[in-house]
């Protein structure tokens, strides 16, 4: 007989173990897909998982994914430590790639050295007020923050494709949805010779280092932490829980935002429909691999990139559709989740029971 | 606008509204156990998918649908271990299914990709459907639209006049009582978590069977979540649930009605509306709290553990 007991403490063991033990049986899943579909295991997970690593192009174009699932996870890990269910990174994140685009258009005659900040700025500022709105509406009329994060996703898409179609159009784009080429003094440098890595993922690395320092190091943190995990604590203890809320939803958008801009002004140079694939969902799954913290965030980002950069690559090798990365996520989530059991609880055997 | 297009209009809203009010009335049932699943519009795809690839197959529409409710089931019971045996986080396995089950749908579906289907014809109710203007508007779909008339119905008495519904409620409001009085808490809410993946499946069936009738990947569009909208818009009625399910309908073919008085906007723009309206509606809703707070099943979102309970 094997039964579920209750731990007295928190297993601090299984609270790491955990991530490792659902990538784990992630795989262990993925390859029993694999040989369902006729496809050999063994060839698949290395597809997914080590020629993405195997040469510097994949390795830099892994690189370039990690930089926006980083910048979203670290604003949604601090959202949800602060019990705010913010589920709009995705819109953020093209609110700033079309804000930012906008200003790059704007500036598309200019060689100032400014007009890269500048195109910066607008994609951050546009990315906070993509979150602004869904926070003014929770705390102003209490109304489902997760429900309308979502919806400003959707808000955001069609603006977008709107945008790309209409006035952010390319004239001399015969009629494709897509806008100019920018300008390069609006393009973010790449860093090396031999592959698109760009400042972007600098500027994630450190994001998830400032992160880290307000959650781990500040005053704002604590009480970030403890309004998240005990609010009328924080209530009593004085938090202004109106002002902690708007800080860690303007920071998620405006760090969403950056990724935004900087795929724009980044890899694609330019504002087109599918800026993203999902980055912004697929950084909620990062975020709690991550834990919660900004330095797991970036450690859960460099799995996720791999995996999206292995997608790619299986799609091209294997002939599966790309649609397998959400996949392998959902189920990473569930196995996640399903392991985080055992940090509150443990199996005990009856023969130890009778002990 | 005339009559003749106003009646288009609202056949058309109908048939808009109808997957959002299966979804709707499966996610009411979870809600009122006091479970909130956020793996609607997960569940809608997959049931969209598997409702396809399965009348495509067999050539019979109706084991399209079973199929699709099957699915939509089993996908609920993956959330329903996890939350009621594991005690996940509600809203963080509701997230997975989504993810989860956007995937597989577009991974299964990638094989019946640019195949279509007859659908379901749409049948005129005898007599009914020869009332003036009524007739013309509710009675003249297809079988799904009834079940959907039907469904609602049976849902408005189970909930509101039987010893099941007050069972259901119970659990809701509050589990500890509940299970105190001897009902037994998991299982009740294990049925409303399937209950609520069944109804999601019918509604990607009708998506996929009825509606369009097509597979296309992500083809719900975000439906799973307006339905979620829906339930807090509804403030957790039956009937109001049936009345928002229709506007939203109207809300999806605004471009016909804007047609309708001479108005052109971009339809990407158009696209727009129904979160708009989603977004707007919650806010007219949500600010009356002390309403919102009389109305909600009071343990929705709670883990309950029995385990727990001395």
């Amino acid at each position: 007989m094997i039964r579920i007991q209750a731990r007295t403490e928190p297993s601090s063991v299984m609270k790491f173990a955990s991530p490792l033990i659902a990538i784990l049986l992630t795989l262990i899943f993925g390859s029993v897909l694999f040989s369902a579909i006729g496809k050999d295991p063994l060839q698949a997970l290395h597809v997914l998982l080590i020629a993405p690593l195997s040469d510097s192009y994949n390795i830099g174009e892994m690189f370039v994914k990690m930089g926006p699932l980083l910048l979203c996870a670290v604003g949604l890990a601090i959202c949800y430590r602060a019990n705010m269910w913010n589920i709009g990174a995705e819109g953020q994140l093209l609110a700033g790639a079309l804000g930012g685009s906008a200003m790059a258009l704007y500036l598309i005659d200019s060689d100032s050295i400014f007009a890269l900040p500048l195109t910066l700025i607008a994609g951050i500022v546009s990315g906070m007020l993509w979150s602004a709105i869904p926070t003014f509406l929770k705390l102003r009329f209490n109304s489902n923050l997760i429900l309308t994060t979502i919806m400003f996703n959707y808000i955001a898409l069609y603006l977008l494709i709107w945008a790309v179609h209409g006035p952010l159009r390319d004239p001399q784009g015969f009629g494709f949805p897509e806008s100019a080429m920018f300008a390069d003094a609006t393009l973010l440098p790449t860093l090396f010779e031999f592959s698109r890595i760009h400042l972007g993922i600098v500027f994630a690395v450190i994001a998830g280092i400032i992160g880290w320092f307000i959650l781990s190091k500040t005053h704002l943190g604590f009480q970030i932490r403890v309004l998240g995990a005990d609010e009328p604590a924080a209530r009593y203890a004085g938090f202004n829980s109106k002002k902690l809320s708007w800080f860690v939803m303007l920071f998620a958008g405006a760090l969403a935002g950056l990724a935004g801009v900087g795929e724009t002004t980044g890899p694609i140079g330019q504002l087109v429909p599918n800026v993203s694939p999902g980055y912004g969902y697929s950084a909620i799954i990062v975020a709690y691999l991550g834990r919660l913290h900004p330095i797991g965030a970036i450690l859960a980002a460099i799995f996720m990139a791999i995996l999206y950069m292995g997608g790619d690559l299986a799609q091209i090798e294997l002939g599966i559709p790309v649609a397998v990365v959400s996949m392998f996520q959902g189920v990473l989530l569930f196995f996640l989740l399903a392991c985080d059991f055992f940090i509150n609880n443990r199996l005990i055997f009856s023969q130890q029971a009778t002990n | 606008m005339d009559a003749d297009l106003l009646t288009q209009i609202l056949f058309a809203a109908i048939k808009t509204g109808t997957p959002l009010l299966f979804i709707a009335l499966g996610e009411v049932i979870c809600e009122k156990s006091g479970i909130l699943n956020l793996g609607q519009e997960g569940m809608m795809l997959m049931g969209a998918v598997v409702g396809f690839i399965a009348a495509y197959s067999t050539g019979s529409m109706g084991l399209g649908v079973l199929g699709a409710v099957i699915m939509g089931a089993f996908m609920s019971l993956i959330f329903a271990v996890l939350v009621l045996q594991l005690g996940a986080n509600q809203v963080a396995t509701g997230l997975a299914l989504t993810i989860f089950g956007t995937g597989l749908s577009a991974f299964i579906g990638s094989s019946v990709v640019g195949q279509t289907l007859p659908g379901f014809a749409p049948i005129a109710l005898p007599v009914l459907s020869n009332i003036p203007f009524i007739g013309d508007i509710f009675f003249k779909h297809d079988i799904l639209v009834y079940l959907s008339f039907v469904m609602t119905f049976v849902l408005y008495i189970v909930v509101n006049k039987t010893r099941l519904g007050l069972t259901l409620k119970a659990v809701g409001e509050n589990p500890n009582a509940a299970n105190a009085i001897g009902i037994k808490v998991l299982q009740v809410r294990y049925l409303a978590i399937m209950f609520g993946g069944a109804m999601a499946g019918i509604s990607g069936a009708y998506m996929s069977l009825v509606y369009t009738p097509m597979w296309v990947e992500n083809m719900t569009a975000g439906r799973g979540w307006i339905a979620l909208a829906l339930v807090v818009f509804a403030s957790w009625r039956i009937g109001r649930i049936m009345l928002g399910a229709y506007l939203f309908g109207l809300a999806s073919i605004m471009h016909l009605v804007l047609q309708g008085f001479g108005w052109s906007i971009s339809p990407n723009l158009l696209a727009m509306l129904p979160y708009v309206a989603t977004v707007i509606v919650m806010v007219i809703i949500s600010a009356d709290q002390f309403k919102e707070k009389l109305l909600a099943p009071r343990s929705l979102g709670k883990p309950f553990d029995p385990r727990n309970m001395a």
